[in-house]
């Protein structure tokens, strides 16, 4: 009885922690407009990042060189992403006025992964310099 | 049963990641301000070290290993809630409540010690082993509690250093989760051998992440509306 109920009320903390950490993460990126640069590079130029765009913009940081701090993040946003898509699929039979809220926290983790893209180009561009510059 | 690479690879990666934090608190010079996570930290590592010994000399499934691990764990899971004072002090600070908030988290260790031998004090057949389970699951039980508290204390003061709350709602995720595995494996012990032996290691390596990453990426002047962070149903 005492293990059932430390294990129903420890889930549903863990969740709300988890959830809150990864909107702590996001929220320091929420502040962040995305540049023109990652627009066009992810061919969202003109619009909102959508919802669904952060697997591709994911997969689009992972194309570039790794700056080595960044790593945790994303994988903490990722695994949140991954839930919010599960949250929305069963509460879509359960309870559908979740959706729009998941839709949401979707299109702010997509912002998330489009601002550490815009930190990946800017550190592949100082890459790119620096090596000219030693090479001259 | 045998250890694997995994198994030997998140032993590594947790012990790195410990004196990771405590490299990099020491660089920031922020070690007397978080001194009872720093010492949580080296006494980890240690204890990681002495697990490491221990399967290596008595095996994976020996008793030594057995008492080593839980009560270490145990061990240290009292030295992690003398980081949680801290973090209140930290919270209240302004309060001028420190006093009170030793006294009643001594009071609180002192009845789960209480209530976790009241409760295995029926089974005395297989007291020992059953004595440090039933500890570890309620020790982290406390854990998530005191966690939630400080919380919510932190929410109700509008508390905004965006270091501490991601500092604490790490260790609220560490606690829970480790809270559920127990729970879970006192409920299922068929579960442990496959799944649930899995969750403590990785929420081992987890804390020493998420707080080396905090200490690295947030500055202490890094400021949070903690309002943003509040899922409310609308």
């Amino acid at each position: 009885m005492m293990a059932a109920l430390i294990c129903v009320a420890s889930i549903a903390l863990f969740l709300q922690f988890f959830v809150s950490y990864c909107r702590a993460i996001l929220g320091a990126s929420r502040k962040v407009d995305l540049s023109e640069r990652v627009r066009e590079v992810s061919g969202i130029a003109n619009q909102q990042v959508g919802a669904d765009d952060f697997p591709r913009l994911v997969q689009l940081v992972r194309l570039c060189p790794e700056r080595g701090d960044d790593q945790t993040e994303i994988r903490a946003v990722g695994t949140y992403y991954g839930l919010l898509h599960f949250i929305k699929t069963v509460s879509s039979f359960l309870i559908p006025g979740i959706g729009a809220w998941t839709e949401k926290e979707r299109v702010g983790c997509s912002h998330f992964a489009g601002v550490a893209l815009d930190r990946r180009i800017s550190y592949s561009r100082d890459l790119f310099t620096q090596q000219v510059a030693d090479r001259s | 049963m045998q250890l694997g690479p995994f198994d030997y690879a998140l032993w590594l990666v947790g012990f790195l990641v410990e004196i990771g934090v405590v490299v990099c608190l020491v660089h920031k010079k922020d070690v007397f301000r978080y001194l009872s996570l720093t010492i949580y930290m080296l006494c980890a590592a240690f204890v990681t070290v002495g697990q490491y010994y221990s399967v290596d000399r008595f095996g994976f499934t020996s008793p030594q290993y057995f008492y080593y691990y839980y009560y270490t764990e145990s061990l240290l899971t009292i030295l992690l809630f003398w980081t949680v004072i801290q973090f209140y002090q930290q919270t209240f600070r302004e309060m001028n409540v420190s006093s009170y908030i030793r006294g009643a988290a001594v009071l609180l260790l002192l009845l789960t010690g209480l209530f976790s031998y009241a409760v295995v004090h029926e089974n005395r057949s297989h007291l020992t082993t059953k004595f440090v389970v039933e500890l570890g699951q309620n020790l982290y039980f406390v854990g998530v509690v005191l966690t939630y508290l400080l919380w919510g204390a932190i929410l109700k003061l509008r508390e905004t250093r965006t270091r501490l709350i991601q500092l604490v709602l790490a260790l609220g995720v560490y606690f829970s989760a480790t809270a559920c595995t127990y729970a879970l494996r006192n409920l299922f012990p068929s579960l442990q051998p496959f799944v649930l032996r899995w969750v403590p290691p990785i929420m081992g390596v987890w804390l020493p992440i998420a707080w080396a990453y905090t200490f690295a990426k947030v500055s202490e002047d890094a400021r949070l509306a903690t309002a943003r962070l509040v899922v409310r149903a609308r």
